[in-house]
């Protein structure tokens, strides 16, 4: 029973992964750019949080919203502002120039709200559901599934729609795409809008359980590096395949060989799969 | 008055010379050729009028405006389309996604299952295929694709760049028969060919580009009879 009570809080962790690892492959997916401020992105949408209910005095009905527009915002500004122009150079460039982003918003972070931990309050989302003897607490059980329905969401809005075709088409094949009357720089920072919008909600939605600090992108930007190269480049089923596994994963060794050691299980794993399958779960070469 | 007119461009890659001097009409209605041997310059002369690639210099001239230097995206909302060289298909995506990829322009969506049918209409096989990806097409497949792609915007003019190459004959054959009831229909044709004898049963007008310059033009009848032109700028044995 304690088995499966791991198990579902890994799933629930894991979906949130998952949801904000779409985000970074839908931006390498576009354009093969590794977006390395991905973390701090999470880490500002939690403070978005934070700040919406300690001064709006607004819940998550509203904060989860708001934290999508505002990191929708960050996402098209970023793109528009610096990637568009450090595509252009040479690989290095790329890499330094979201390098250097992440180090100037985690640093920014530090100015501004202080190298102290908050958080919210732990009744914010209240209770705590017993479900045949698993006992679950709401505010995690919130964040899982509202991940989990918007990273379905955002493959079905990438397969299924006029918008995700267009958004295919300029990264199978950007002259092509223009050909079609397709602007391939819009269809970049509305991909762009929503990798950072992915982050936004996934931030809002950890930070009703989580710490928050200037840092704590640190770790979850590895995790994401590490849901985004096992689900596969480019692929969100992929991440949202991944994302779960390296949440059940998680949780597992935490309970069974200890909290300290858990990384070391998942990154093994990782290099494991990588060293097997080098193009990931779902990806193509 | 022409359609589309080119004159004196020219199309710098680096310090590569893509083309020197090429100037041709296309007028309203017409079907017209640009002839010439791998590496003369027809590729880079439809990208540079489709807005693919930067022109060094002359103009490029639709309805009486100037476009020279607009982007591809912002050509073909203008009534130009280009099927380009290799298809470049979205081969990840469906047959019908790619299709509707091609109406990204039209301002009136309405037109959108009007232009669809038109398409499954001049190739039942895209209609059969509808939703097998792109990327299992046969190779006259994916050129019926490439083709109905161009259509699906609606354009007044349609450049083909090499329709018939790496096709079987009988394949080229539908693919001419095709742009002979396109034709028919008045859309305005300016395809690029190395296959020159199909080329001059289909145009009306023909130009001759060697070396990135247009060193010859007259009406296909003229080209395919002067038995000097034949062998000199078009490569064909006499008999």
């Amino acid at each position: 029973m304690i088995l499966l009570q791991v198990i579902v809080s890994g799933l629930l962790m894991g979906s949130v992964y998952a949801l904000f690892s779409s985000g970074l492959t839908l931006i390498w997916g576009m354009m093969n750019v590794v977006n390395f401020a991905h973390g701090d992105f999470v880490m500002l949408a939690m403070y978005v949080a934070f700040f919406a209910f300690t001064l709006l005095k607004v819940g998550p009905l509203l904060f989860v919203p708001l934290a999508a527009a505002l990191l929708f915002m960050l996402g098209v500004v970023v793109y528009l502002g610096l990637v568009r122009h450090v595509v252009r150079g040479p690989p290095l460039a790329q890499i330094l120039g979201t390098f250097g982003l992440a180090l100037v918003l985690r640093y920014a972070a530090f100015w501004a709200f202080t190298a102290n931990f908050v958080s919210l309050p732990d009744n914010l989302v209240g209770g705590t559901f017993d479900i045949g003897g698993l006992r679950i607490e709401a505010s995690r059980l919130l964040g899982g599934v509202l991940a989990l329905v918007i990273t379905i969401g955002m493959h079905l809005i990438l397969t299924r729609t006029a918008l995700g075709s267009r958004l295919l088409a300029v990264s199978e094949d950007r002259s092509a795409a223009m050909l079609m009357g397709i602007r391939p720089d819009r269809m970049q920072a509305i991909a762009w809008g929503f990798g950072a919008a992915s982050t936004g909600i996934a931030g809002a939605l950890i930070a009703l359980f989580f710490y928050i600090s200037p840092t704590v992108g640190e770790s979850l930007a590895l995790v994401a590096f590490v849901v985004v190269c096992l689900g596969g480049f480019g692929s969100v089923p992929g991440a949202l395949i991944a994302g779960l596994a390296i949440g059940v994963i998680e949780a597992l060794s935490g309970y069974l060989i200890g909290a300290v050691y858990k990384d070391v299980l998942v990154y093994s794993l990782f290099l494991i799969v990588l060293w097997v399958r080098p193009r990931g779960l779902m990806g193509t070469s | 008055m022409s359609l589309l007119s080119v004159r004196n461009l020219s199309v710098r890659y680096g310090d590569l010379v893509g083309v020197s001097d090429v100037s041709l009409e296309v007028p309203e209605g017409g079907v017209v050729a640009l002839l010439g041997s791998n590496g003369a310059g027809k590729t880079t002369t439809l990208n540079a009028i489709a807005g693919l690639v930067p022109t060094a210099g002359g103009s490029v001239t639709w309805q009486g405006a100037d476009i020279t230097g607009r982007p591809a995206f912002a050509v073909v909302g203008l009534g130009l389309a280009l099927s380009p060289e290799g298809w470049r298909l979205f081969v990840q995506q469906t047959v019908e996604q790619n299709l509707r990829l091609g109406a990204t322009v039209l301002a009136d969506r309405k037109r959108l299952p009007v232009l669809l049918d038109r398409v499954f209409t001049l190739f039942p096989r895209l209609a059969e295929r509808r939703r097998q990806r792109a990327g299992t097409l046969s190779g006259g497949e994916r050129q019926m694709l490439a083709m109905g792609r161009a259509l699906m915007s609606d354009p007044k003019l349609l450049m083909l760049d090499e329709p018939s190459l790496g096709l079987a004959p009988a394949v080229v054959e539908t693919m001419y028969e095709t742009l002979g009831r396109l034709r028919g229909e008045g859309l305005t044709l300016l395809l690029a060919e190395q296959a020159v004898e199909l080329a001059l049963e289909v145009a009306d007008y023909a130009y001759v580009l060697q070396t990135g310059r247009t060193v010859l033009d007259g009406t296909a009848a003229k080209l395919a009879d002067d038995e000097d032109v034949r062998r000199i700028y078009l490569g064909l044995e006499t008999e």
